[in-house]
């Protein structure tokens, strides 16, 4: 009689906490195995007419929401099929929607609102500088993002790189391009870590399992396998996520990482160290903390948190490669610029 | 009243304990809490199933053309010398050979004389179902009481096994639709929604989007898996045929999948001819 008072009672506590913090694997931790999709309004960054506002009332969040929803409504609406057609040469615009025109809201997945967390409609991913602002960059990752800077300039069909000619170009070679062009990783810090919310694709997937827990990026296919309780590869292994190890920590899973190569997710170096935290908030939410440490590039340590929403959507193929026409129309594009520039700047016959 | 408590227990006790009895084989196999066998680590399949999974001799080369006596590497594989020849296998095909309709033999033989043009896996994209099994690189099961996903270290393609039917594919796709369900101890995987662009091995084994692939996958050790696929395509095939092949777990205490994002070691095989100042690219 006692003994079934026990298990009733154990039965009940079990239930509760399940009830309280969702479901748990076999081994008692919590299971953060699902699909989640991360696109949120709110930016990494507080912009600065925020100042240093962490977060937006509920009235402006609603406004928020209520504006995007608006935008995209009309945004939406059935283009006018009397419309003419783009100028030749494109519109003037820069980016991926100008010129002859590239991603219409049909692509764009940015979120409905910002996220919540303890009660707050937050203003940055960034919580740590309190500014929500990345700290101030080393001498030397300034001098680099100077160079590359420079090499940044909007292509208005001009060759301009062809104006020194000593000086490369940013057209120059494959290895030369952003590794969302070359279908290395996702574009913006997609793949992570740490995993942002970008223009679209946002979903991940996590499998946990014994002594593994997956995280798949929707975008470019990558799959990080995090090892529990594991220690990391040795310095000659260097990966593009980087090699992730986890353990637990009461009810959250800690995940460490270390050996990225030199061109990781992040605008950052092979030195960057991030300790990322997954701790379930309710049954349909994780909370997503992370801490960014690379003292080549920053001269401090930055946090971040955001939640991931569970969501019941599916993931479809990101067949990146196999599908990379227009990176060889991006090479080929400068090539046939160029030699326009040099028959221009060719004397006439 | 203890014994109203105890019978049930009792009774599932003896239950269990039978049904371990009458299982002697399989009692040893890992398992989830759920009771299916457990899947999770790394596999690897060995022997010569991507060069040929038909029954065949070793040959000189993945690309053949006749010499004055006999067959000799093609040339662009000739200074590979013995590392582009072909081992010899038994084949993992049921009866020794595909039964293609002889239109599509004939593609499959003008594929084979041209592989380094039209093989996927040359040009690093994602291998298809079954082939993505059968590639010389290991890849990674992670399996719990409600998912079951597969990742391969080439290309970095993956599967996520569903286990709720979502319907017809709505798009094709490289790596296709899977859904399993489990038959006792094996799990049948679906594939459905191929593209027609991926291959079975390098002898330009082609198919169409009709392809449809019924994967076994049956522990038989806690270090073995048995493999078959039984591949049906009637566009191309006059029956359906099946594979056969024991997969291996990788008993390295530090196994584990390593990056191959083989998309960057094929850019200049791709795109290096619009380089700026291209590079040499004849011997």
């Amino acid at each position: 009689m006692r003994t079934r008072l026990l298990i009733a009672a154990t039965v009940f506590a079990a239930t509760a906490v399940a009830q309280k913090s969702g479901p748990r694997t076999a081994d008692g931790h919590p299971d953060l195995s699902g699909m989640y999709d991360i696109a949120t309004l709110t930016p990494l960054t507080r912009p600065g007419f925020l100042g240093e506002r962490m977060s937006l009332t509920d009235a402006e969040a609603k406004a928020l929401a209520e504006s995007t929803a608006a935008k995209n409504a009309k945004l939406n609406e059935p283009s006018d099929p009397n419309r003419p057609p783009p100028p030749a040469g494109g519109d003037g615009s820069e980016g991926p929607a100008g010129n002859v025109g590239g991603y219409n809201t049909l692509w764009v997945d940015s979120g409905t609102g910002a996220f919540k967390i303890d009660g707050q409609w937050r203003t940055s991913i960034v919580i740590d500088p309190p500014n929500g602002r990345l700290p101030p960059m080393t001498p030397a990752a300034l001098k680099i993002g100077a160079a590359r800077g420079k090499m940044n300039r909007p292509n208005r069909g001009d060759a301009w790189w062809m104006a020194d000619s000593s000086s490369p170009g940013p057209y120059d070679d494959p290895e030369v391009r952003p590794t969302a062009e070359r279908c290395l990783l996702g574009f913006g810090v997609s793949a992570g870590p740490p995993a942002l919310p970008v223009m679209y694709n946002n979903l991940k997937q996590i499998v946990q399992t014994k002594d593994k827990v997956m995280i798949l990026n929707e975008m470019v296919h990558d799959v990080r396998v995090i090892r529990m309780n594991s220690k990391h590869e040795p310095p000659e292994i260097r990966r593009w996520l980087g090699d992730s190890i986890g353990h637990w920590e009461g009810d959250t899973l800690v995940v460490d990482t270390t050996n990225f190569n030199d061109q990781p997710a992040l605008s950052a170096s092979r030195n960057m160290h991030v300790i990322e935290r997954f701790t379930r908030v309710d049954a349909k939410t994780l909370r997503y903390k992370f801490t960014v440490d690379d003292p080549t590039v920053w001269t401090k340590p930055w946090t971040g948190e955001m939640v991931w929403p569970a969501t019941d959507a599916r993931i479809y193929e990101y067949a990146c490669h196999e599908g990379n026409y227009s990176f060889a129309g991006i090479l080929r594009g400068a090539r046939r610029l160029e030699a326009e520039a040099t028959a221009k700047a060719a004397p006439r016959k | 009243m203890i014994n109203v408590i105890n019978r049930p227990l009792l009774l599932t006790l003896l239950l269990a304990t039978s049904a371990v009895w009458s299982q002697p084989r399989t009692s040893a196999l890992p398992r989830l809490a759920n009771g299916k066998p457990d899947f999770n680590g790394i596999w690897q399949a060995l022997g010569p199933a991507n060069y040929d999974i038909e029954v065949h001799m070793a040959r000189p080369s993945m690309m053949i053309r006749q010499g004055p006596h006999g067959p000799l590497p093609a040339v662009p594989l000739l200074r590979l010398g013995a590392v582009g020849a072909v081992p010899g296998g038994m084949g993992v095909v049921e009866g020794g050979v595909i039964p293609y309709k002889p239109e599509a033999q004939k593609k499959r033989e003008e594929n084979r004389a041209n592989w380094l043009d039209r093989d996927p896996e040359v040009r690093c994209y994602m291998p298809g179902v079954p082939r993505a099994t059968y590639m010389p690189f290991p890849f990674q099961i992670l399996q719990n009481p409600n998912q079951f996903f597969i990742t391969y270290e080439f290309a970095g393609a993956f599967r996520d096994i569903y286990f709720k039917n979502p319907g017809p594919a709505e798009t094709d796709s490289w790596m296709g639709q899977s859904v399993g369900r489990w038959e006792g101890d094996t799990l049948v995987v679906d594939v459905t929604g191929q593209n027609d662009q991926t291959w079975f091995d390098r002898t330009g084994t082609h198919h169409t989007n009709q392809l449809h692939v019924v994967e076994r996958y049956t522990l038989t050790s806690p270090n073995h898996i048995q493999y078959e696929a039984t591949i049906e395509d009637a566009e191309v095939f006059t029956k359906p045929w099946k594979i056969k092949l024991p997969l291996y777990r990788r008993m390295e205490a530090d196994a584990r999948l390593m990056d191959f994002k083989c998309v960057e070691f094929v850019e200049e095989l791709i795109f290096g001819e619009f380089r700026r100042k291209p590079l040499e690219r004849k011997e």
